[in-house]
């Protein structure tokens, strides 16, 4: 079933579909970038596939590749019961000019994850009715799950209070704090003659 | 009671009549620690456990802490319970400078507490990084016992004025000070 699909998207886009592959019931499509909404349209509106559901839409950044990022698609049909996953490849090892069509005209559920992909890897994605940042505040720069985003970057909101002499190791001694309630599990911690306690 | 006792005295006026006397601060620093109104701010899965304990099983109203309010105006005892991102670390600060004086603050848990594993690009690590902080309750999220530990431990410090920040201790466990396993310590309790 899954080969008779990629087999017939071959056969419609035959110039659209750079690579397959199909391991363990998983069947993947590499596609051109410029054919994406158009095998999306067919996907979805084939009675032979009837993709019906977006189950996700997330993008890889593979920072030592040209193209560098991998948008990556998962559909589902729930008439027919099978899936597909689709990928393209966009923007160049700097980060720019990753742009691809956007799939929200033909799956609503495309809105929020390309709305996320947008945030967190910079991707654009062109004809989405609403690209903003989902996640993350609008005062943020960057796109923080870019392999060159630094691990330890913060952009604070409002500045860190800065209070000498607070260290957060116990400042206390026995007599303060759990008032009563110092809980013991052994009877014999409490028995003097034990040697075990004490 | 352990401040309001030690400050108050009592007079023998003959005839069987009495009066005591005692310190203003400390009258009124016992009222407030047995009349917590707290702030519950939940974010995170800590939630869960925050509800635990102030249900009848563990029931923190025992400590005079019962009343939520869920507007800062009201309340004294902001509970910061579960991760604070960076989007909300503005609101968090926001609830705080409503809140009227004298107020406390209860990180509760690790996240709260020091941000834990989230040391990354969207949390912060820490609430005293945003507001000063009281008492700091550590645990994953923490046990019932601790966050008990945690407001007795705060009223410890209501009742002696003291504002510099705590860490709730973890309870002594003999087990762990003698390095021997749960299987060993049931042989020692059996024996």
């Amino acid at each position: 079933m899954a080969q008779a699909l990629i087999d017939l998207i071959k056969r419609q886009f035959p110039s659209a579909v750079l690579e397959t592959h199909s391991q363990h019931g998983d069947d993947t499509l590499v596609l051109n970038a410029l054919a994406w909404k158009s095998v999306a349209e067919f996907l979805f509106s084939s009675p032979d596939a009837a993709m019906n559901m977006l189950v996700d839409l997330t993008v890889v950044d593979y920072a030592d590749r040209e193209p560098r990022f991998e948008v990556v698609a998962h559909l589902l049909s729930l008439s027919l019961g099978h899936r597909l996953r689709l990928k393209a490849r966009v923007g160049n090892p700097e980060g720019e000019g990753a742009a691809i069509a956007s799939l929200t005209e033909i799956w609503a559920s495309a809105n929020w994850a390309e709305r996320e992909a947008f945030d967190m890897f910079g991707v654009t994605f062109i004809g989405h009715p609403d690209l903003r940042r989902i996640l993350m505040y609008p005062e943020f720069e960057g796109h923080p799950l870019r392999r060159d985003y630094p691990a330890d970057k913060i952009q604070p909101l409002i500045p860190y209070l800065e209070i000498p002499g607070i260290e957060k190791v116990a400042p206390f001694g026995r007599d303060e704090g759990m008032s009563f309630g110092r809980q013991v599990h052994a009877r014999w911690a409490e028995d003097p003659d034990d040697p075990r306690a004490n | 009671m352990g401040e309001l006792k030690r400050s108050t005295q009592v007079i023998e006026a003959g005839e069987g009549a009495a009066f005591a006397t005692t310190k203003l601060e400390s009258m009124l620093a016992w009222a407030q620690k047995y009349s917590l109104f707290m702030y519950p701010f939940v974010t995170a899965c800590c939630g869960m456990e925050f509800m635990s304990v102030s249900s009848p099983r563990y029931d923190f109203s025992r400590f005079g802490s019962e009343a939520p309010r869920f507007s800062p105006r009201q309340s004294d005892l902001l509970w910061v319970v579960g991760t604070i991102t960076q989007r909300q670390a503005p609101i968090l600060k926001r609830i705080y400078e409503q809140m009227a004086e004298p107020k406390w603050v209860l990180a509760f848990g690790t996240c709260a507490s020091c941000g834990g594993f989230y040391d990354n690009y969207a949390c912060v690590a820490g609430v005293d990084k945003i507001i000063p902080c009281d008492v700091y309750v550590p645990g994953c999220p923490p046990r019932p016992e601790g966050v008990l530990d945690g407001l007795m431990l705060l009223q410890d410090k209501i009742q002696s004025g003291d504002r510099r920040p705590s860490i709730v201790k973890p309870r002594h466990d003999p087990a762990v000070d003698q390095g021997l396993g749960l299987i060993d310590l049931k042989r020692a309790v059996k024996a």
